[in-house]
């Protein structure tokens, strides 16, 4: 087990590095953040002084080496729109996304696994094919889409819920079931496959000669061992949720690291996308470290292995 | 313990058929077995594979694999009473209690997330109810105990991967008569497990067996355990029973010609080591049977009466028939 974590810990250096070569690329291609910070009449000289400040004179290749110098020093740089350092920015607003995540995690789970098991209950029935269509209907939504059509029908139409940012429990509900609802398929139908090969095992046919009603052998022996794959897809869900709330917090206007992620790509904010990207990479790289200990805890095979 | 007395009959078959009904045709897996089991006794079910064997067991428990098998006529009496028309309910009751089984792989019968002492105790519990749980644990360890694992109290807490196939396979057994079941059904218990263990695991049926008189009905394609195991054996061909007889009279004087086959081609311990006589050509296909003797096409005493109708079933002896044409009642 120590010699897994030491191997998945080199391979997340190597990662990271890849990640901020890209990212520093990248970012450049979006433009220049002078343009937007002078006003349209400013003087060449302006603009050189400003370029010099921000240190974005100098050939690309000697700025990737000096950000990659301080980054490995733990300096991720200073925001250029909010003038405070980059990594502090992210922190701030890490918790307003975190809050997020276990909700749409519960949301998501709480649906798609009991959902799962009747549809493989019901294989080729129409309560199977109904349930895939919810599955389908899910994935199939845009979450910017389905964001506005919630706010349209709970805020502007009916005004039971708030639109926007954050606030008391109310403001979390549209937000949740937005980025829960694609989660709901992901888990449906990784249950249903893994139910209907847990349900042809002879472990199963055990419990039924022993017999054993049919939710005991179902919900418990089924389900302990379908539960194992659910779990991988915990680790990409948490993932997915963390970089993929960019949308869902820019609809509506939730103060997490999505939509600063936003807006360090709209206001041209190298140092802060950078950091940002860098961070929730070490991020998700940690939670499938995570995830993969936690199996052990499920499949004691692993646990003792 | 089972209520019935010895030597009194505890599960009949009467005229089984479980077909598959598959998009592409009907496989008649089992297609009028028919045999009785009597307290106390152990009765073989021979046959190369896809005879319909574990089919016709699955059928018993009415556990049929998922995927168009449906038992379609027949009787199952256990205790008098035709298992084939309870509730699902009224099943689950019989499964465990009065019928039970253990199934081929070791590897596979155990849930794997669950510790051994959790799948025994659930077994167990449907004895006990309204038992305490040390109680239960305690009866788990003494279950474990009857079926010869050692140290049973460390074991019960362990699962299934910590240990070995023999090892899974004696705690399949202990799961299988802790509800004290009038019937075993065995279907190719030491096939997964190595020669040395499997004639431990044998002995131990069979002590088992002694100690509370349950009947098993133990299906095997192994003539060498049959004859260590058994007092009867029916011997299985193409979904049906072909010979049935006590074990010595089968083994000394077989009359069906697949049933003589069977046990030439069992290789000889004695004597000069020559070719492994084999029984040439395939079974017929379960779901193209033909009218008449379905042996026929390999048989070589085959004539035309053969081919035109199944043979009647001939007493050849006490308690012991034949569905053959060419043999004639004594």
């Amino acid at each position: 087990m120590k010699r897994f974590i030491a191997r998945r810990l080199m391979q997340g250096v190597v990662l990271l590095f890849m990640v901020a070569t890209i990212v520093f690329f990248l970012g450049r291609l979006t433009g220049n953040p002078v343009d937007l910070m002078l006003p349209e009449d400013a003087t060449a000289e302006d603009r050189a002084q400003l370029t010099q400040t921000l240190g974005l004179d100098g050939p690309l290749s000697e700025q990737f080496l000096i950000f990659i110098g301080k980054a490995l020093h733990g300096d991720l740089g200073t925001s250029i729109r909010m003038k405070q350092p980059a990594a502090q920015a992210f922190f701030d607003r890490l918790p307003n996304t975190l809050v997020l995540i276990p909700w749409a995690l519960l949301l998501g789970m709480m649906l798609g696994i009991p959902l799962g098991v009747v549809a493989a209950l019901h294989r080729g029935g129409w309560l199977d094919r109904a349930a895939g269509t919810v599955a389908v209907l899910g994935v199939a939504m845009p979450s910017f889409w389905l964001g506005v059509l919630l706010i349209f029908v709970f805020s502007v139409e009916l005004g039971w819920l708030p639109s926007s940012r954050m606030g008391g429990p109310e403001h979390y509900i549209l937000p949740v079931i937005t980025l829960g609802t694609f989660l709901v398929a992901g888990f449906m139908r990784i249950t249903r496959s893994a139910m209907l090969e847990v349900m042809e095992s002879e472990f199963v046919k055990l419990a039924r000669i022993k017999g054993l009603s049919e939710t005991t052998v179902i919900w418990k022996h089924c389900l302990r061992n379908a539960l194992i794959p659910v779990l991988t897809l915990w680790g990409v869900f948490v993932g997915n949720l963390i970089t993929g709330a960019i949308v869902t917090e820019t609809v509506f206007a939730w103060p997490g690291i999505g939509r600063l992620t936003y807006e360090a790509v709209i206001y041209r904010d190298f140092p802060l996308l950078q950091a940002v990207i860098i961070l929730k990479s070490i991020l998700i790289l940690g939670i499938n470290l995570g995830v993969d200990i936690l199996y052990a805890y499920v499949d004691p095979r692993i646990r003792l292995a | 313990m089972s209520d019935t007395p010895p030597g009194d009959t505890v599960l009949e078959v009467r005229d089984l058929h479980t077909h598959f009904f598959l998009r592409r045709g009907v496989v008649k897996a089992v297609d009028g077995v028919s045999f009785s089991l009597k307290r106390g006794e152990v009765l073989g079910l021979v046959g190369e594979s896809g005879c319909g064997k574990s089919l016709t067991a699955l059928s018993l428990m009415r556990l049929l694999p998922k995927g168009g098998a449906r038992t379609i006529k027949g009787e199952v009496l256990l205790g008098g009473e035709n298992i084939l028309q309870h509730t699902p309910a009224e099943m689950r009751e019989i499964r465990g209690r009065r019928i039970s089984m253990v199934l081929q792989d070791p590897q596979t019968s155990l849930n794997p997330v669950f510790s051994v002492g959790d799948q025994l105790r659930e077994a167990i519990e449907r004895r006990r109810k309204g038992a305490s749980l040390s109680e239960i644990m305690k009866e788990a360890v003494a279950a474990l105990r009857r079926v010869e694992i050692a140290a049973p109290e460390q074991r019960i807490g362990q699962y299934p991967h910590q240990m070995s196939g023999g090892m899974k396979q004696r705690v399949v057994g202990a799961i299988a008569i802790s509800g004290e079941p009038e019937v075993l059904i065995a279907d190719e218990p030491t096939t997964a497990l190595d020669v040395t263990i499997q004639l431990q695991y044998l002995k131990l049926l069979k002590r088992l067996q002694a100690e509370n008189g349950m009947a098993i009905l133990f299906i095997t394609h192994d003539f060498g355990v049959v004859g260590r195991m058994c007092d009867r054996v029916a011997v299985m061909y193409a979904g049906r029973i072909v010979e049935c007889g006590p074990v010595k009279q089968i083994f000394e004087a077989p009359q069906h010609p697949y049933t003589r086959a069977l046990i030439a081609s069992v290789p000889k311990m004695t004597g000069p080591a020559g070719r492994l006589t084999t029984i040439e050509g395939q079974p017929p296909s379960l779901m193209d049977l033909p009218v008449g003797c379905r042996f026929a096409s390999r048989c070589a005493l085959v004539e035309q009466r053969c081919l035109d109708a199944y043979p009647r079933s001939v007493r050849v002896g006490d308690a012991h028939t034949a569905d053959c044409w060419k043999v004639s009642p004594p």
